[in-house]
């Protein structure tokens, strides 16, 4: 039986793959397990059928150093990098072509420390024109290119799998142009976005989007994954607030979209297309965004609540008495404060309850807002929906009181090794998940904790436990997805798919559209050079 | 012994904005700018209301001079747990040219007029930096002063405080009646709780006018000019080591 025969088989079991129950990552990989992928590249060389060029670059085995992450698929047959490829992208980046395995090793490992590849060359453009040089050059070699903004994403689809060439936006932080009349903003994909929040704070405007990864992530990778936040509340998402995108097509052609008009109803708005496809259909090297004035008077407050029913009739009585002037409002839960306790050592502002909200105000006056802000204080307290809390109205004090709801991501690293859930789910349900959850592990896990968007629907579930346990993830997954599903809710609310949620696709779309997605693709991006491995799960090729 | 604490707070432009010059070189900008209680202040706050949680005094009197928005200060002072405020209105030119000079007699003047046993005060504030005002006001009543505190026990009638110099830290013990200014180590000031908040509504703040005190304004000083500091250079960064060598042997480094 020859590699040929051997590999086919392997895809046909793939494509044989049903949906939901049968969709399990680790089955997936006792096949391919059978025939490593050094196994196979080996082979591959050897025979001298697949690769055209063989590897020289470097001593030792060939095929990646480390095998792939459980659950990924097998290595597509793209082509690898030689050293004609590497002196071509030297001419066109001198001095911007990383082969140096410790500058290329912080790339290929994502924020969590959860996923590995193995690249050996990170590119870092400045411009535009030589994204496209380099996208059209890979394309006509059939190299496998991973755009990697800030890196801060959290479902592997910022790191390679395997050799994929990694394309950093780093280098291409320039702010094009800002108007001040309109608050349209056009800059570079790489910007990172305090920094973007920095120089329109100076100018009376704000970024429209703010997550707890601001000062690594990039404006480039927030769009292309649809990045939600703590803001989404108030200015909507980015399908809304984005007016206008460069993008670089597989093909390398530049396709300019980057007007930047409020209203431009002439055709097809390509740009949708592109916003939250985690670049998969196209490399975005500019953006073009709708900036909110900043508001001249903010205040944050930190309440704490006893049950999750309370907290839900707050938030009813928050958008009734403070309406137009709400611009977010979040949650945690007990266990979250405990980790914020013990792991950054950040005191509780106010007294041990269930559940805490933080809810912030953005408006014009700063009387009028204290007035409501007040009122709607008075009414909690009186009608005992809360009953604790403090307020901010100083810009060290809402920084420390945030923190407490940006910093539980970090809290959790130090807890353990982390399992995370971006949920969204109907508003009454998003707490029984997290009780349902903890009753479902017993105590097989160290920490499961809740919080999140709760005023957009969005629940952060994350468990903990000491060390990586398959036997815990066996437990957590499918019961997650499917109790998700139950609720017509998403498996994904703002994170995206990446690697690791591409195949539970199916608990939130139906295969119709997912296969349309397919189409769409393979239009786009016939050789599939782009980001491969992620978002599209691996029955759709 | 009254048992009464006066604790002075400053209205200042909030530690974590950014000071803008203005173009006439008078001064900062303060219009439409966020400001809060002096960092400092807030610890005098927090100490004062611990003195009573431990029911060695009985009352915390929160003071403030400057316009009308020196009224929130003082909310947030009662609100911390003071149990009154007094707001000494001080407007316009008078409020642009008050200095620790004109505040420490103030401070003296309602410190005997209320029968304080104790007054407390940040130990600067973080718009002019001065460090004047508490040692000031300690002379002008003769009483002794424990200044730079970052631990306060009060024994019997006499004070100890452990101050913090630059060779360590100093422990003193003083008469009461005393100024004590509290440096940064002293505690952690509590969040202000929405109970609390309530109730500050509630509390009352004695309007005052520093004439009725019997002190004069006029200040001894006289501010010429307000610069920012020379501009940093910016730095220049390079992609690799032969950039580096290049750069440095352009600037005749090596």
């Amino acid at each position: 039986m020859n590699i040929f025969t051997m590999v086919g088989i392997f895809r046909r079991i793939l494509l044989l793959r049903t949906p939901l129950r049968h969709l399990r990552p680790h089955r997936t990989l006792s096949f391919a397990a059978r025939l490593s992928p050094v196994d196979l590249n080996a082979i591959c060389c050897s025979s001298g059928q697949f690769v055209a060029s063989t590897r020289k670059l470097h001593v030792g085995t060939d095929g990646p150093k480390s095998p792939p992450a459980a659950g990924a698929p097998e290595r597509l047959p793209f082509s690898r990098v030689t050293e004609e490829d590497l002196a071509f992208f030297r001419k066109i980046l001198p001095g911007r072509t990383i082969t140096d395995p410790d500058l290329v090793e912080s790339s290929n490992v994502d924020w969590l420390k959860s996923m590995k590849g193995s690249s050996e060359v990170l590119l870092r453009p400045q411009k535009t024109e030589e994204v496209s040089q380099i996208i059209r050059y890979c394309n006509s070699r059939n190299l496998a290119v991973n755009p990697q903004g800030g890196n801060t994403g959290l479902v592997g689809g910022s790191v390679p799998v395997y050799d994929e060439i990694i394309l950093s936006t780093s280098l291409m932080n320039n702010i094009l142009s800002f108007d001040s009349i309109s608050g349209i903003l056009t800059c570079q994909a790489g910007c990172v976005l305090e920094n973007l929040s920095l120089y329109l704070e100076e100018r009376d405007y704000i970024m429209p989007l703010d997550l707890g990864a601001k000062g690594s992530c990039q404006i480039g990778g927030n769009v292309a994954t649809n990045a939600g936040g703590l803001r989404l509340l108030r200015y909507g998402s980015l399908h809304g607030t984005v007016l206008g995108l460069e993008v670089v097509l597989a093909d390398g052609q530049v396709l300019d979209c980057l007007a930047s008009l409020r209203k431009d109803n002439t055709g097809y708005d390509l740009k949708q297309l592109f916003i939250g496809s985690e670049g998969t259909l196209g490399v975005i090297t500019a953006v073009s965004i709708l900036c909110p004035r900043k508001p001249k008077s903010v205040n944050v407050v930190f309440l704490g609540c006893e049950t999750y029913e309370q907290l839900l009739k707050a938030f009813q009585l928050c958008r009734g008495m403070l309406g137009e002037i709400l611009s977010a409002f979040e949650f945690l839960d007990s266990e979250c404060m405990r980790l914020l306790n013990t792991h950054l050592k950040l005191p509780n502002p106010i007294s041990d309850c269930p559940f805490y909200i933080v809810i912030e105000t953005s408006g014009s006056d700063p009387k009028h807002d204290a007035e409501k802000l007040h009122n709607f204080l008075e009414e909690a307290m009186a009608s005992s929906l809360v009953s604790d809390g403090t307020v901010a109205t100083e810009e060290s004090k809402i920084k420390a009181l945030w923190s407490m709801r940006e910093r539980v991501t970090e809290a959790l690293t130090h807890d353990g090794f982390t399992y995370k859930y971006d949920i969204s789910l109907p508003l009454e349900q998003i707490y029984q998940l997290v009780i349902d959850m903890r009753q479902h592990l017993g105590g097989r896990a160290k920490s499961v904790v809740g919080y999140g968007h709760v005023g957009d629907g969005n629940l952060h579930l994350n468990i903990t436990s000491s060390t990586k346990d398959p036997a815990l993830l066996a437990a957590i997954e499918p019961f997650v997805y499917e109790w998700t599903a139950s609720c017509r809710g998403s498996i994904s609310a703002e994170h995206g798919l990446g690697l690791k949620k591409r195949n539970y696709i199916y608990y939130s779309k139906p295969s119709q559209a997912v296969g349309l997605m397919g189409n769409i693709k393979a239009m786009l991006d016939p050789k599939g050079i782009l980001n491969p491995y992620k978002t599209l799960p691996d029955d759709v090729k | 012994m009254s048992g009464r604490v006066l604790v002075g707070v400053k209205r200042v432009i909030d530690y974590a904005v950014k000071i803008r010059v203005k173009p006439d070189n008078s001064g900062v900008v303060t219009d439409g700018v966020k400001h809060s209680m002096n960092p400092f202040c807030e610890i005098a706050v927090e100490e004062a209301v611990k003195l009573k949680e431990k029911k060695l005094i009985k009352e915390v009197v929160a003071v403030s001079c400057g316009p009308q928005q020196s009224q929130e200060t003082i909310r947030t002072a009662l609100a911390m747990g003071a149990d009154r405020g007094i707001h000494v209105e001080v407007t316009g030119k008078d409020y642009e040219n008050l200095g620790p000079l004109q505040v420490s007699k103030i401070l003296a003047a309602l410190a005997k007029k209320e029968d304080a046993q104790l007054v407390i005060l940040g130990k600067q504030a973080i718009d002019d930096d001065c460090n004047q005002t508490g040692q000031m006001t300690a002379a002008l009543l003769d009483w002794p002063q424990g200044t730079f505190a970052s631990e306060v026990a009060l024994e019997a009638d006499k004070i100890k405080v452990v101050r913090e110099i630059d060779g360590g830290l100093e422990t003193i013990k003083v008469n009461t009646p005393a100024v004590l200014t509290a440096d940064l180590r002293l505690n952690t000031p509590r969040y202000a709780t929405l109970p609390n908040i309530m109730k500050a509504k509630k509390k009352k703040i004695a309007n005052v006018k520093p004439a009725d005190l019997g002190v004069d304004l006029t200040s001894r000083l006289e501010v010429l000019r307000v610069e920012e500091p020379p501009q940093r250079q910016a730095g220049v960064k390079v992609e690799t080591v032969d950039d580096l060598v290049g750069k440095l042997k352009e600037a005749g480094r090596i």
